[in-house]
């Protein structure tokens, strides 16, 4: 009997020539992240256990992304936590003025590869499995445990292969795909498993469009998921990479506890209707309801990367917002604000009407740069449309790509980018 | 860890996610017990005062879906939660669950069986629920050794302790 790609991924972690799905194991991690809402617990724990020691300071990478620049007294003291523990065990630390969001900065910076495990204190974590690595969220106490020694329990996951046939549509993108994929198998779809990805209509989904996919697995419930890297993953390793690294591919006669076919010709781009992300249409039916939206926030880990700012700025040019919309844009990190600003993306928008923010994550966990007020909606590029997630408990969010959210901003309620 | 339980029960639906049992907002927080009394703050408004240690919460598919927060089955168990019965749990959810040595039982169908107020006594060992209020009684899915184990030792925080020991005692005979 073949093997996964996580199976293969896992046995090669825990010296075994193979492993099966369900079995636990402990398993050797390649890289470690955090940000400052999870590490600090971590860190907490290790100074309450008395630890003095790490497993390897060059593999571990505690992000300060959440509450950046710090916005008040708690924020301040937890990213000074991360800043001097950093400093002490020597890890690299990115400060302020340096520093993104750790699903953007992570990958870009080369610190994981193709065939790596990685762990990380944040449930986006299953970023990185656009580069073909294992890479899944973890809690602070299982950052901590590897921290100290290098490895973590896991338990091996049955797979679910996810091909996506026919070609996509022009202006259709990753986060369409993601949410269709979502509304197909719900929040729980897919819940301790990894997925695979592949099928044709991949040919034409960008490494940023992967990045995005990958990014909302874990709204299916999905421990981790992978890629085939393409000429444009590999061509980015190769300018990036820090470490040498093996692809994996799955076998033939790998075993699957599903496999679902999409055909994805006719798809159009989606939206998300509160408050699950599994609630997504097709964005012609949504415009019919003419929600009206009074913020826009475009960035985030799912969607705060280069291309996102350049499909948005696109749709922008020339255009004003609608006079009731805001719209705050945060790119993910100081490389994409830098090349946004180079290309001019970000100039195209402040005279759109923009509120452009440095780079962290935003009103996405409601904490700051725009925190919804009671009866609000806001368009969102973001992972996640929980309930009162972005602010009162009584506002509402809706999730799309950058087109549409770019395209409803001007409009002044949700609207396919057709319409602008 | 303890192995047997009653408690008045708590209800909630299906896909309770971690920003209802604590929502964003409140992670950055220099005070535990302080950031567990936001605990279903959104959802539950009466939970705050009206909870008593040893309860229990019962829910349907997906408790705890969402973000990563170690902070969520923190909260609940710092409210005084005994443990929690539902059809299935968000991996996340429960891994920090396990690692924090709150225990979780997974009952199929838990939301027809018990019903909010009801009085539940849990047996973990023998994977027991019974519903004394309904006069019912029902087996549990097995939880797997492995995790048990975890459990067992107080949580992954002790685990780390008794390993970090194991450690020191090795490289001090090494020494001597």
């Amino acid at each position: 009997m073949g093997h996964t790609i996580a199976e293969k991924i896992m046995a090669a972690h825990c010296g075994r020539d193979e492993v099966h799905a369900g079995e636990f194991v402990n398993a050797k991690v390649d890289f470690i992240v955090g940000n400052e809402s999870t590490s600090v617990l971590a860190i907490q724990g290790f100074r309450r256990l008395g630890c003095d020691r790490i497993f390897d300071k060059d593999r571990i990478l505690i992000l300060t992304d959440h509450s950046i620049p710090n916005n008040n007294v708690a924020a301040a003291e937890y990213n000074k936590i991360c800043r001097e523990f950093s400093k002490e065990f020597g890890l690299k630390f990115y400060e302020v003025g340096r520093v993104g969001i750790c699903h953007v900065m992570v990958p870009d910076h080369g610190y994981v590869v193709p065939g790596d495990i990685v762990i990380g204190a944040d449930s986006h974590t299953c970023t990185y499995g656009a580069l073909g690595a294992l890479s899944t969220g973890m809690g602070s106490t299982d950052m901590l445990y590897a921290m100290v020694f290098g490895e973590i329990w896991m338990q091996v996951p049955e797979t679910m292969k996810v091909v996506l046939k026919g070609k996509v549509r022009p202006g259709v993108v990753g986060k369409d795909l993601i949410l269709y994929v979502i509304s197909k198998i719900g929040v729980e779809g897919a819940n301790y498993k990894a997925i695979e990805f592949c099928g044709e209509a991949l040919d034409d989904v960008s490494l940023s469009s992967r990045f995005t996919m990958a990014n909302m697995v874990i709204e299916a419930g999905a421990k981790c998921c992978f890629f085939d890297p393409n000429p444009e993953t590999l061509d980015y390793l190769t300018k990036r990479a820090r470490r040498p690294y093996q692809v994996y591919t799955a076998d033939a006669d790998a075993k699957y506890c599903q496999v679902l076919e999409l055909d994805v010709s006719d798809l159009e781009p989606q939206v998300a209707l509160p408050s699950l992300p599994e609630n997504a249409k097709p964005v012609s039916e949504v415009e019919k309801e003419h929600v009206r939206v009074d913020q826009v926030f475009f960035g985030s880990c799912t969607n705060g990367r280069v291309e996102d700012m350049r499909i948005a700025a696109r749709i922008l040019e020339g255009k004003k917002l609608a006079d009731h919309v805001r719209m705050v844009v945060i790119p993910g990190s100081q490389e994409v604000y830098m090349e946004s600003l180079k290309n001019g993306y970000i100039e195209t928008m402040i005279e759109a009407g923009c509120a452009v923010c440095t780079p962290n994550c935003g009103p996405c966990g409601g904490r700051h740069m725009g925190v919804l007020a009671e009866g609000e909606v806001c368009l969102s590029t973001t992972a996640r449309n929980f309930t009162g997630r972005m602010g009162h408990k009584d506002s509402f969010i809706y999730l799309s790509g950058p087109a549409v959210a770019a395209a409803s901003a001007v409009a002044g309620y949700i609207c396919s980018p057709e319409h602008v | 860890m303890k192995k047997e339980m009653n408690g008045r029960v708590w209800k909630f639906g299906h896909n309770v996610d971690t920003d209802h049992i604590i929502p964003t907002k409140y992670l950055i927080s220099l005070d535990a017990m302080e950031q567990s009394t936001h605990c279903f703050e959104n959802v539950r408004p009466e939970f705050g005062k009206k909870r008593r240690d040893g309860d229990i919460l019962v829910a349907g598919r997906n408790f705890g879906c969402g973000s990563s927060r170690q902070a969520a089955p923190l909260v609940i168990k710092n409210r005084g939660i005994a443990c929690i019965i539902a059809e299935s749990y968000a991996r996340l959810f429960l891994r920090n669950s396990v690692n924090l040595g709150l225990p979780l039982v997974i009952l199929k169908d838990a939301s027809r069986k018990i019903n909010e107020g009801d009085e539940v006594t849990v047996d973990l060992l023998k994977g027991l629920v019974v519903n004394q209020t309904q006069g019912t009684s029902y087996e549990t899915e097995k939880t797997p050794d492995f995790l048990m184990e975890i459990y067992e030792n107080g949580g992954l925080e002790e685990t780390i302790a008794r390993k970090m020991a194991a450690l020191k005692t090795e490289e001090g005979e090494m020494q001597s």
